[in-house]
């Protein structure tokens, strides 16, 4: 019984999730129609135009079909990661994002790692001195967090730290794990400060909700130590709205590391959209952000995957709710 | 944040059991820079000791001095006269965004919460598909790619915003409608707008002015950052993020072209959210309070 349930839920998740990525790019596919001038002025960018040459995008676009099958056509590819070519380079698209993402990547799980890192802690401290004197630091701490820009805090550490104090590389991104790591640090940090605030605002509200519940006065009660207390009593169950953000917290991850990558001139999918946007590389923005989205997508599946895990009354059916 | 009271616990208080507690200096600082801001936003080009667009390549890229408070950039442009004029597109897009969303948000959640139904139905929908979205991250990509910069931003960032307010209000709105002054309307026969509108948004009107600074913050935020890509205003028009991005290799050089408008965006950004949680923390508990 229990099973079945199981695979009606994830049934029903994979197909909400399949109808969201064809609605997904159907909008990104769309972005070649948006772009100011028509299909041919857009995918010939600033190369010389020929009849042969609009023959040719033409015939290699089907831009003679009809919109549907045009898109249909792109969908095929796409779903072969065949996401057309470079208008700025000439690269297929996959190459070029392949190339890249292994420092955004890194980047990614460096901030995120942190800013978890120090944030959950944070939070608990917070909700449990809640209005006191750590809490007020703690909560003005992530204030600052939510009202400074990921590309602000760069210039600032990229100031202090680097050029100033010369503790760390102006710019670049290292060669090997451990060069990589230090070079990294920085923008890391940069990048972990914004999601720290919203993984301690989270953590915060979510710890002070569950530490009023009654479970948690009668575990102190019976004489449950303070630790277990706080971890295995209030910290479980306040996970569940941390998790369910997830989606919130890589979408601040994606968005900061376009700018930081930016401020430090690191070779990422980040700085790779930013050129691509500036030249009008359409196919290698639509790439960019097909990825983005299925990241995204992926991410709010795998927590939903989690719950089952953590939250039994979700597979117990609804006679237990 | 710097207000310490026993919490009602989740209830709305009425408007003049607050009025009590003076605001502590940190938020009179806040009022203080945001009337700063919103001043120079106006009267900008008036107060400021410079052109902001005058050129003076004999003066370019000084460091700080009694004439040039701030110094200049490399084309000899003084940097203070660019941070007051500047000030202007840091409180229109942010304004018009929250303000936007303020009015679509409302009007959608005082019906979502106080009708229901199939409204209600849709507008929750879009709230928890707009929610995850990472909002600047397609400002970026839809301007990008059509062009039109910041005005096509601020659209974007107003649709991505609204369906969020929309669920507070419906949540608020919601709360009210189980109250006997909300029944006791209904049966006098008053209109479900007027209802809405003159009986229970009243009610809300401290959780919407929090929100809708929170918004403000969040929206200079984010189209500083399409600035710093350039994506936002026009080149020569001042604006802190396209000015970091712009000085952003005088760093060495003078550092305050560089740090100037960062320190402008973070003292505003800051004041907002430190305003809009004031305000929230006046009305109810923290922990819950979002």
């Amino acid at each position: 019984m229990r099973a079945r349930q199981i695979s009606v839920f994830l049934a029903r998740r994979v197909l909400a999730l399949i109808v969201l990525l064809l609605l997904i790019s159907f909008l990104v596919f769309g972005l070649l129609y948006l772009a100011p001038g028509n299909a041919i002025q857009v995918l010939l960018g600033t190369h010389p135009s020929s009849p042969a040459i609009v023959a040719a995008l033409k015939a290699k676009y089907h831009l003679n079909d009809p919109f549907i099958e045009q898109y249909l056509v792109w969908l095929k590819g796409a779903v072969r990661l065949n996401l057309g070519v470079s208008i700025q380079s000439g690269q297929t698209v996959t190459a070029l994002i392949g190339s890249r993402i292994g420092v955004t990547a890194f980047l990614g799980v460096y901030a995120f790692l942190v800013a978890v890192v120090f944030g959950v802690p944070a939070g608990v401290i917070a909700a449990m001195h809640s209005r006191g004197i750590a809490d007020r630091a703690i909560v003005g701490i992530s204030l600052l967090g939510v009202s400074v820009p990921a590309f602000v805090s760069g210039v600032f550490l990229l100031y202090l730290l680097a050029i100033d104090a010369g503790w760390f590389p102006v710019y670049g991104p290292g060669v090997g794990f451990v060069d990589r790591l230090w070079h990294l640090t920085l923008p890391a940090l940069a990048l972990a400060f914004g999601v720290m605030a919203l993984i301690v605002k989270l953590t915060r509200a979510a710890m002070i909700t569950v530490l009023e519940q009654d479970y948690i006065a009668f575990a102190q009660a019976r004489g449950v130590g303070p630790v277990r207390v706080i971890v295995r009593y209030a910290l479980r169950n306040a996970l569940g709205p941390i998790i369910t953000a997830g989606g919130l917290i890589l979408g601040v991850v994606l968005t900061g590391a376009v700018l930081v990558e930016q401020v430090f001139a690191l070779p990422g999918i980040g700085s790779l959209l930013v050129t691509s946007v500036e030249a009008k590389d359409v196919p290698v923005v639509q790439g960019f952000t097909l990825l983005a989205a299925a990241i995204l997508i992926a991410a709010n599946f795998l927590i939903d995957l989690c719950f089952l895990f953590i939250d039994p009354r979700i597979t117990a059916g609804r006679g237990a709710q | 944040m710097t207000v310490i009271t026993a919490p009602d616990a989740g209830t709305l208080v009425t408007p003049r059991k607050r009025g009590r507690r003076r605001p502590s200096l940190l938020i009179a600082l806040s009022f203080l820079i945001v009337a700063l801001v919103v001043i120079c936003a106006f009267f900008g080009s008036q107060i400021a000791p410079f052109g902001a667009n005058a050129q003076n390549l004999s003066l370019a890229t000084q460091a700080p001095s009694a004439h040039h408070l701030l110094g200049t950039d490399d084309f000899g442009r003084d940097i203070l006269s660019r941070l007051i004029v500047g000030a202007r597109a840091a409180v229109i897009g942010p304004t018009l965004i929250a303000v936007g969303a303020l009015i679509i948000g409302n009007a959608l959640g005082l019906i979502a919460g106080y009708v229901g139904g199939r409204v209600d139905y849709f507008i929750m929908r879009l709230a928890d598909l707009v929610w995850a979205l990472p909002g600047l991250l397609i400002a970026i990509v839809v301007v990008g790619v059509i062009g039109g910069g910041y005005y096509v931003a601020v659209t974007v960032l107003i649709v991505l915003t609204f369906p969020v307010d929309a669920r507070i209000v419906r949540g608020a709105a919601l709360q009210q409608r189980n109250m006997p002054y909300v029944e006791a309307a209904g049966t006098l026969g008053i209109s479900p707008w007027r209802v809405m509108l003159r009986h229970i948004w009243p009610n809300l009107l401290p959780l919407v002015m929090a929100n809708t600074f929170l918004n403000f913050a969040f929206s200079l935020v984010a189209l500083s950052g399409l600035s710093f890509l350039g994506l936002g205003v026009p080149l020569n028009t001042p604006d802190w993020g396209g000015m970091l991005a712009q000085n952003f290799s005088l760093i060495q050089s003078n550092a305050m072209a560089c740090l100037g408008p960062a320190i402008a965006l973070v003292l505003t950004a800051t004041s907002m959210n430190l305003i809009g949680d004031w305000i929230y923390e006046r009305l109810s508990d923290r922990g819950r309070a979002r």
